[in-house]
């Protein structure tokens, strides 16, 4: 026993010379922690014949590489990976190294699915960390469901929807929004709002809610608009904002039309430092202000769970790693931050289980712990979803977020809000 | 909707909506500009229009990156040379294509639309590997951001002045060539009769090559210029691949004048019921009023009557 677990630390050590990129995270964890694989044979663990050897298990990462989405999904295929590697230095899950086979989704949801079944069916993997947008969620979650998969989902959504076959590390709609609400309403005393989105489920979805909460809260909605996913041109929205004169924009767009909006806010003299009107937006994460420009939406605030220059040590360690691994230029938004917690929270259930069996992880998946995340202390609710806290922030000029506002509490996710639908 | 506002407030808003039209117009024809003279004079469909756009786009990236980074002092000019040179690498790369692709598909037009459609998701994934999937910002100089206060409300974007100047200046350098110069008159010959032209010894390969050149060109210099209002990213081009085809196959395919025609009417129309109704169903009606009149007019608003 003994001398298989120094065995276990060499293989660590060497592993880690050989990575030496990884190296903050690893090495303030990885001793005493290998777990030998004879412990757990593997016949015992690979469940419903997963592909799980006496020394390696396979997981599968399913992203858009290719197409629209390839921008947005590259910092989640980053996070995944370097989550993969750090516990590969750490020794492993129950002693198993962790193969990692990647699948292009190419941001076309059929295939999405398609590729979904060839991990699950073929590769017979133990976990699938992936999807990026719902359409591809909801394309999946059918194969995940019939194959009995188990797929981590890192994206902040809309909402109503609930697997046993899928966990949602990034926060739900009631999580992102209520809170944010809250704060304009009660630390700026806005009153009136302006909604706009992209023209699809997630912003129709979340303002849906917020405006129930912001009636609820004794506002007014002064005026919603949506428009087409790729739409560039924001001249005539801008002037009936003018013309309303909100407290608040309210914003969810998202992908290139983030850039042309925000440029021709600026364009159109709405200086958002002066906060008349304040926006608060959704969907601007620091991955979008690198295509924005940092000028360009400077005072702009933000309501999400994770910013990169939260000051925490968990999360100057992932800053550090992941600068390390993918390049002193890279910037990590609040998604990356999510697809970052996937590995980590399926290991701590792998452990919990004494197995890779996917029944077994999913049933002692509620509780599980994670006080490592880069975004302070998370937890599993019952509804596969993550505990966490909300916070806002504002855009500074160089593209970063500067914390104004964390809710004591963790907000507690609920997928099926009632009162909201 | 009058109601609520004051007639001055209401007075400023129209003001401002309609430039906020002839914004729109302005960008629809600088778009629209290239894909019409190859699609009317050669009757090539060029599926990578967009992404000759953002050849341009990432063209600008570049000079702002290496300006600001090496002769900060001339960081406020760099615009103009970025589109110049914008130009001239769309419109090298367009003579290439032309060159190794298009010239063997001229008696083949749809088989030019499979073509250009491959070469566009080629340039997308070339992109994406040398710039990286995500976005790029282009930094731009100071005089260009912000707006010219005209009243207390009303208040014009200097962005979109510059677009409309340029739009008017790019029009009047391609109205020249095309009707005014004897290389204009050769394309011309050439659109109306290929044979007969290649008879009295114009060089249709090389009419055919500059005049493909001069449209991916055009496109370069508009995807510059549309740094300043949309993104720089591997897949921006299908943004505007939509709306450039609308133009085009609306004001007809083989004349400048119905170009124009189309731009302003679709940009007017979808900005003004942009303004009463939500963005998405604005550009429903619109779509249904272009099928709509498409139905009665095939050939688009204007065309050009050759003796077949």
């Amino acid at each position: 026993m003994t001398q298989s677990r120094s065995a276990n630390t060499f293989l660590a050590l060497t592993r880690r010379r050989l990575l030496s990129g990884l190296a903050a995270v690893p090495i303030l964890l990885a001793l005493g922690q290998a777990v030998p694989a004879q412990d757990f044979p593997t016949s015992e663990v690979k469940g419903n014949d997963l592909a799980v050897t006496d020394d390696t298990v396979t997981v599968g990462i399913l992203h858009s590489i290719t197409g629209t989405m390839a921008l947005s999904e590259a910092g989640s295929v980053q996070a995944e990976k370097l989550a993969i590697e750090q516990i590969n230095a750490q020794g492993g899950i129950l002693g198993r190294q962790i193969e990692v086979i990647q699948e292009d989704g190419a941001s076309d949801w059929p295939t999405f699915a398609e590729k979904a079944k060839k991990l699950l069916v073929q590769d017979k993997v133990a976990a699938v960390f992936g999807c990026w947008t719902s359409a591809s969620r909801k394309a999946v979650l059918p194969v995940f469901e019939q194959y009995n998969g188990l797929l981590y989902y890192p994206t902040f959504y809309e909402g109503l929807e609930q697997s046993k076959n899928v966990f949602y590390t990034g926060q739900e709609a009631t999580q992102q929004i209520l809170a944010g609400i809250d704060w304009v309403s009660k630390e700026k005393d806005a009153k009136t709002f302006y909604l706009l989105g992209s023209d699809y489920i997630w912003p129709r979805t979340s303002n849906k809610i917020a405006r129930k909460h912001i009636e609820k809260l004794g506002g007014e909605v002064v005026g919603e608009d949506y428009y087409p996913l790729g739409h560039t041109q924001f001249n005539s929205v801008i002037n009936k904002i003018k013309l309303r004169k909100p407290d608040v924009i309210y914003a969810s767009v998202v992908g290139g039309s983030n850039v042309a909006f925000y440029k021709q806010l600026k364009a159109a003299g709405i200086d958002m430092t002066e906060e008349k009107p304040l926006l608060l937006t959704i969907s601007v994460t620091e991955d979008e202000i690198r295509g924005i420009g940092g000028e360009n939406i400077e005072g702009a605030y933000a309501s999400m769970k994770y910013f990169q220059s939260l000051t925490n040590q968990n999360n100057e360690q992932f800053v550090k790693a992941f600068k390390e691994r993918w390049g002193d230029d890279i910037v990590i938004g609040d998604v990356t931050q999510a697809a970052y917690l996937g590995p980590w929270l399926w290991k701590a259930a792998v452990e919990k289980a004494g197995t890779f069996d996917i029944d077994e992880v999913v049933s002692v998946s509620a509780g599980i712990e994670m006080n490592e995340a880069p975004e302070g202390y998370v937890r599993i609710h019952e509804n596969h979803h993550l505990w966490s806290k909300t916070r806002i922030a504002q855009a500074q000029p160089d593209g970063q977020y500067k914390v104004v506002f964390e809710t004591d509490e963790l907000m507690e996710p609920d997928p099926f809000p009632e009162g909201y639908q | 909707m009058i109601g609520d506002y004051t007639y001055s407030e209401f007075g400023s808003i129209l003001a401002m909506q309609g430039f906020a039209g002839l914004i729109l117009f302005s960008v629809f024809v600088l778009m629209a500009l290239g894909l019409a003279i190859i699609f009317g004079q050669m009757g090539v469909i060029n599926m990578a229009h967009g992404e000759f756009m953002i050849l341009g786009a990432y063209v600008t990236y570049l000079c702002s990156t290496f300006v600001s980074a090496t002769i900060p002092a001339f960081f406020p000019y760099y615009f103009f040379v970025a589109m110049i040179l914008a130009f001239c690498a769309a419109f090298a790369l367009g003579v290439l294509v032309e060159w190794a692709m298009i010239r063997h598909l001229y008696k083949r037009p749809l088989d030019t639309l499979l073509a250009t459609w491959g070469l566009s998701l080629v340039l997308q994934q070339t992109y994406r590997t040398v710039f990286g999937a995500r976005e790029v910002g282009v930094s731009l100089p100071d005089w260009l951001i912000g707006s010219l206060p005209v009243t207390d409300v009303v208040e014009v974007p200097i962005n979109g002045l510059f677009v409309m100047a340029l739009t008017f200046v790019i029009t009047a350098v391609v109205y020249l060539l095309m009707y005014r110069s004897n290389w204009g008159k050769r394309v011309r010959a050439v659109v109306q009769n290929r044979t007969m032209a290649g008879a009295v010894g114009i060089n249709t390969r090389m009419t055919d090559r500059m005049t493909f050149g001069l449209g991916c060109g055009i496109a370069g210099i508009a995807g510059s210029a549309f740094t300043m209002i949309g993104s720089t990213g591997p897949t921006s081009g299908q943004q505007y691949i939509v709306d450039t085809f609308l133009v085009v196959v609306f004001g007809g395919a083989a004349s400048l004048l119905g170009t124009i025609a189309s731009a302003f009417t679709i940009s007017q129309a979808q900005s003004t019921m942009e303004f009463f109704m939500s963005g998405s169903m604005a550009k429903v009606l619109t779509l249904l009023a272009v099928v709509g009149i498409l139905m009665l007019r095939p050939q688009g608003l204007f065309t050009l009557k050759i003796r077949r």
